[in-house]
């Protein structure tokens, strides 16, 4: 059996590497339609094991793998391995992360049909999900490293796929440096793991934390921290870089240079959920330290209630929906914080199936725009494209909590479970997610309104070419709008009564929010009807009312609003200038370090100084020195007499 | 009586009046090469004092060498002094200063 399952966890693993090196190093050769065959066989494998997986160990309660693979090295004790750790919240992991690569693998022959870089495409993306996978299933931190500096790259990678494009080498470069410095403290916070456990396989790590609960180390002399608090917060550092969360959220706005599928397979469903992946994988170290958690949540609570403001005001369709990533982003982050590890990794699942679909059909519209992605230029597209239509409706319904839809249940979970958490900053928290509910349906439903209803506001030129996109494009995002229907009804007593991730998170008894909320919980549809009643669901129906009185009733007072808001527009509109900070203090500054060493350090000292100073040394020495060289001889003969004076004088004293 | 110390002292002198003539002489380039034959000659003064106040005819062969080799000297430097002379117009030292720095 066990040989058996780790045949099929290398298969998950391997059939999207397979298809990704086919497509990418034959793509010439197999052509366009072998480039995608191969990579969707490959990640439609990976689906199929990964369900049948997921129905084994979840569904049927069958036994958790955790085993190495393949030993890579050790190094005075260390083990360097390759292995896995599948467990409820793995192989929950893996069949959400192949689900949605599956339905983007299908999608790009849609979306990306006329680009000539589409063999180099479906290969990056065939090797993200295996990058991805990598992550989610290893069992210890460095194939968790790995994976997650693989992401990164894949990241950065289809960022610039464009690589004409300045602005997406701009905002590739940008990605890749913002992560790298969360990168620095996830390194920090592995590296001390490595130093106080001495392994870096999980299992043993989680065993030995509760022994190491009150040890304290000096970071700096004369300052006690708690190890679990310093480690915990080196992690989170590494997952506010990944999963953007304030004040390493910038690069995420930016990725949207990418293509869409890629902004719906990586910044909005999989890779950004890596970080709160990460963080409840690590939930029996979180839950030794209140601080880590409190830090966690109160990141959180600012990141989902500042990022859903900028949210308002983006004209962008791919922005304003990144800028609801960052949003709900926040709201997983604040579930890790309030030690509801289950609602988070809950929302990030139904968060992967609706904002998926969200960003496919925004790419839907953007080709039917013939790639136009400015919502003031759209409107009333809901008679040329009804699918599309129908499906955006779904997944912004989906997205601002509607009783019944997948985001509601995952939403609730989490507004309940922060008020019913102890920890310093719930109360703030509590009130950042109330108010972004009212927020997020403003900004979800003002893109709504704008792009599917109204007036056309469109030249007559895209209007006359304006149609249903082909099926490539419309089954997927039918595909992905059946989950975001259904699938809170079908988890969220799994979730509450713990069945569905087992053992694989560790929440202590002090901590237990969801607990609190089972107590109360009677079956999915009794949580609709308290639903229904409760706080979120007036505020998010007042969003609603708010974006239609403003953006269909009366479209001529947003323009008044911001006129007499004109501070708090230009706050919102250039980001609360965090693009701006980076610019004039860590790129100026690291310029301006840059021009000081080269100039003092490379162009003064060791130019000037070291190697011609050397020179001019001489030379200004031999001037000295040569007038001595008068050219007559009763010069150098007394010289010469003087000098054997001397010697003669000094052998006789001697 | 003659002492050594006195034949010592004359050779000084003779070495010191030598010295000065090359340091003094800016005019002519023969004087230059008498002043070297001075102490040349001096040298050969104490070297026969020294053999002949210690018995060591050594010290005398020793000045027959310095001889010869002083009037081989003379000889090319009084050649080269033409040569020059042929090519400068002066034999004037002070005017002599093609190694200068």
């Amino acid at each position: 059996m066990a040989q058996n399952s780790q045949t099929m966890y290398l298969a998950i693993i391997l059939a999207p590497l397979l298809g990704a090196l086919l497509a990418g190093f034959f793509g010439k050769i197999i052509g366009r339609i072998g480039a995608h065959m191969v990579t969707i066989i490959g990640v439609a494998i990976a689906f199929g094991l990964s369900a049948l997986t997921f129905k084994g160990i979840v569904l049927d309660g069958g036994p958790i793998y955790d085993a190495t693979v393949y030993t890579w090295g050790v190094i005075e004790g260390v083990h360097l391995e390759v292995g896995f750790r599948i467990d409820e919240l793995s192989s929950l992991m893996m069949t959400v992360v192949t689900f949605i690569s599956l339905m983007v693998h299908i999608y790009t022959i849609g979306y990306m049909h006329d680009d000539p870089g589409y063999q180099r495409f479906f290969s990056y993306i065939s090797l993200f999900t295996f990058a991805m996978l990598a992550l989610v299933m290893s069992n210890n931190f460095l194939q968790l490293f790995f994976g997650w500096e693989a992401v990164g790259v894949m990241s950065y990678l289809l960022i610039g796929f464009w690589y004409q494009r300045e602005s997406a080498i701009y905002a590739n470069l940008k990605a890749f440096l913002v992560n790298r410095v969360g990168d620095f403290g996830f390194l920090l916070g592995i590296a001390a793991v490595l130093m106080y456990f001495g392994s870096l396989h999980y299992a043993t790590v989680f065993e030995t934390a509760p022994l190491l609960r009150d040890l304290t180390i000096q970071v700096f002399p004369g300052v006690n921290w708690s190890l679990m608090s310093v480690i915990c917060i080196l992690l989170f550092i590494g997952a506010m870089g990944k999963s953007a969360q304030m004040p390493l959220h910038v690069w995420l706005p930016d990725s949207m240079e990418g293509p869409t599928p890629i902004s719906a397979l990586i910044h909005a469903a999989t890779m950004v959920t890596a970080g709160i992946f990460m963080v409840a994988r690590m939930s029996p170290l979180f839950e030794l330290s209140e601080t880590a958690l409190s830090v966690v949540m109160v990141i959180g609570a600012i990141t989902a209630l500042a990022m859903g403001l900028v949210g308002i005001v983006q004209n962008d369709i791919k922005r304003v929906i990144a800028y609801s990533t960052l949003s709900q982003l926040g709201y997983m982050t604040v579930a890790l914080g309030a030690s509801a590890y289950a609602g988070a990794i809950f929302h990030l699942a139904t968060h992967a199936f609706f904002k998926a679909l969200l960003f496919l059909g925004a790419g839907s519209v953007i080709i039917a725009m013939h790639h136009d992605q400015d919502i003031r230029n759209m409107g009333g597209l809901r008679k040329y494209m009804p699918i599309t239509w129908l499906t955006a409706l779904i997944g912004s319904i989906a997205l601002i909590g509607f009783p019944g839809f997948s985001g509601f249940f995952s939403k609730d979970l989490i507004i309940e479970a922060v008020h019913h958490s102890e920890l310093a900053g719930s109360g703030f928290a509590y009130f950042s997610v109330l108010a972004g509910v009212f927020i997020t349906a403003l900004y979800s439903f003002r893109m709504y309104f704008l792009v599917f209803h109204g007036k056309e506001r469109m030249s007559a030129s895209v209007r006359s070419g304006l149609r249903e996109t082909p099926a490539v494009v419309t089954v997927p995002l039918i595909l992905l709008a059946i989950p975001s229907v259904i699938i809170g009804w079908l988890g969220v007593e799994a979730v509450l009564n713990g069945e569905l991730f087992g053992g694989s998170l560790l929440v202590l008894p002090g901590h237990d929010v969801l607990g609190a909320i089972a107590a109360d919980f009677h079956g999915a549809g009794g949580f609709v009807l308290h639903g229904v009643t409760g706080a979120p669901f007036v505020l998010a129906m007042a969003g609603v009312a708010v974006a239609w009185y403003l953006y269909l009733a009366r479209p001529e007072l947003p323009g008044r609003i911001k006129q007499s808001f004109g501070l708090l527009y230009n706050v919102l509109d250039q980001k609360y200038g965090f693009d701006r900070f980076n610019e004039f203090f860590f790129a100026g500054g690291a310029r301006g370090i840059g021009t000081l060493l080269w100039r003092g350090g490379d162009a003064a000292i060791i130019d000037g100084l070291v190697v011609n100073g050397s020179a001019r040394t001489v030379a200004w020495l031999a001037s000295v020195v040569r007038h001595i060289q008068s050219g007559f001889l009763f010069h150098y003969a007394l010289a010469m007499i003087l000098g054997l004076l001397l010697m003669i004088t000094w052998f006789v004293t001697l | 009586m003659i002492a050594l110390s006195d034949f010592l002292i004359l050779g000084a002198i003779m070495f010191c009046l030598g010295v000065a003539g090359i340091y003094i002489n800016r005019k002519n380039l023969i004087i230059l090469m008498m002043s070297l034959e001075l102490i040349l000659l001096a040298v050969n003064i104490n070297f026969v004092a020294f053999s002949h106040f210690l018995g060591d005819v050594a010290g005398q062969i020793f000045v027959f060498f310095i001889l010869t080799v002083a009037a081989a000297e003379a000889a090319i430097g009084l050649a080269i002094l033409v040569v020059l002379f042929r090519n400068r117009q002066t034999i004037n030292v002070a005017e002599l200063d093609s190694l200068k720095g």
